[in-house]
């Protein structure tokens, strides 16, 4: 299994797609909190019920200045049809060509499966990971351990 | 492990003796139809141990799936204000299909409550900050979906069937 990268690393940058026609690259997100949420695929149904979980508790995030982005190996027309149906009110990120490209920067990937780990990160506003969690793939992580981590960033 | 970070009080609705030698908690949504399906088991559940288990039930309402979640949640707490939780509690559960405010004013004028109050209070988001409160203990708890049960402060990540609740809560009472 590939390792996590763990708090005190740098974040490797990115360049995604979020819609069709947008892309979003990490270091735009400099100078506020970043959760990234890993998780293996649109449709499944722990996924499902782990993105709607965050949907609800995105005014917590936001009180902390944090933005919270899904990532998966899901294509932008996938992803954007799944946003619609669950009402998601934060951006879907396509880890989509190469695949996995992303989530193999983090530790984050799953070879044999061809999808990504239901991994968490949260990053600081100057880029360095200051938080990380793996959890099982069929069990939804919760929220808990973000909202800590928010926290301890904002102690700082 | 994820533990229950808001301690059963006064303040909560409950089922039984606080002192019971085991406490079952359930975060949950009305309009949930996971729940909807744990709420006869969790019956049967006490039925069977009887005086040795405490049931306690928190709002944990998933707005965005469930549009009726949040009213039904409240209207729940505004017959709890009037000592008719667990009527409401029940009721919700057995009509989940049709949680519309109607219905909703139908089932207090159904527990002798007064409808125009109801409405009123549901209007006033009068009972949104406990839901709220609710909501974000469980969030602080580790609850990831509807419905969770914590058995004396420990999340029961087994599932919610019968036989397996019997399990853990004689294994949490030793």
């Amino acid at each position: 299994m590939a390792e996590l990268l763990q708090a005190g690393t740098p974040a490797p940058d990115f360049t995604l797609h979020v819609t069709p026609d947008q892309k979003l690259s990490l270091t735009e997100l400099r100078g506020r909190p970043v959760i990234l949420a890993f998780y293996p695929a649109d449709w499944s149904p722990v996924c499902g019920d782990q993105m709607g979980l965050y949907n609800e508790i995105l005014p917590e995030f936001q009180k902390h200045n944090a933005e919270l982005m899904g990532i998966s190996v899901d294509g932008v027309w996938c992803h954007s049809q799944f946003a619609t149906e669950r009402h998601l009110h934060f951006p879907l990120l396509a880890d989509f060509e190469p695949k996995g490209d992303v989530a193999k920067k983090y530790g984050a990937y799953r070879e044999g499966d061809g999808f990504c780990e239901r991994a968490l990160f949260v990053i600081d506003s100057k880029g360095m990971i200051s938080w990380s969690y793996r959890s099982p793939v069929g069990v939804n992580p919760g929220a808990d351990g973000i909202l800590q981590a928010l926290e301890c960033l904002a102690k700082k | 492990m994820a533990t229950l970070k808001v301690p059963v009080t006064a303040i909560d609705h409950i089922q039984g003796d606080a002192r019971a030698p085991v406490v079952l908690v359930e975060y949950g949504d009305y309009e949930c139809p996971h729940c909807g399906r744990a709420h006869p088991i969790v019956r049967r559940v006490q039925k069977h141990f009887g005086k040795r288990l405490a049931f306690v039930f928190r709002n944990f309402p998933l707005n965005e799936s469930h549009p009726n979640a949040e009213a039904a949640a409240e209207t729940a707490e505004f017959a709890g204000a009037h000592d008719r939780f667990w009527e409401m509690h029940d009721a919700l559960f057995e009509n989940q299909d049709s949680l519309g405010l109607p219905f909703l004013l139908e089932l207090a004028e159904s527990l002798k409550l007064s409808s125009a109050e109801l409405e009123q209070a549901l209007t006033d988001d009068q009972y949104t900050p406990r839901v709220k409160e609710d909501f974000m203990g469980g969030v602080r708890s580790g609850v990831n979906g509807t419905p969770t049960f914590f058995i004396n402060g420990l999340r029961h990540d087994g599932s919610f069937e019968f036989e397996d609740l019997v399990t853990a809560i004689e294994d949490a009472a030793g």
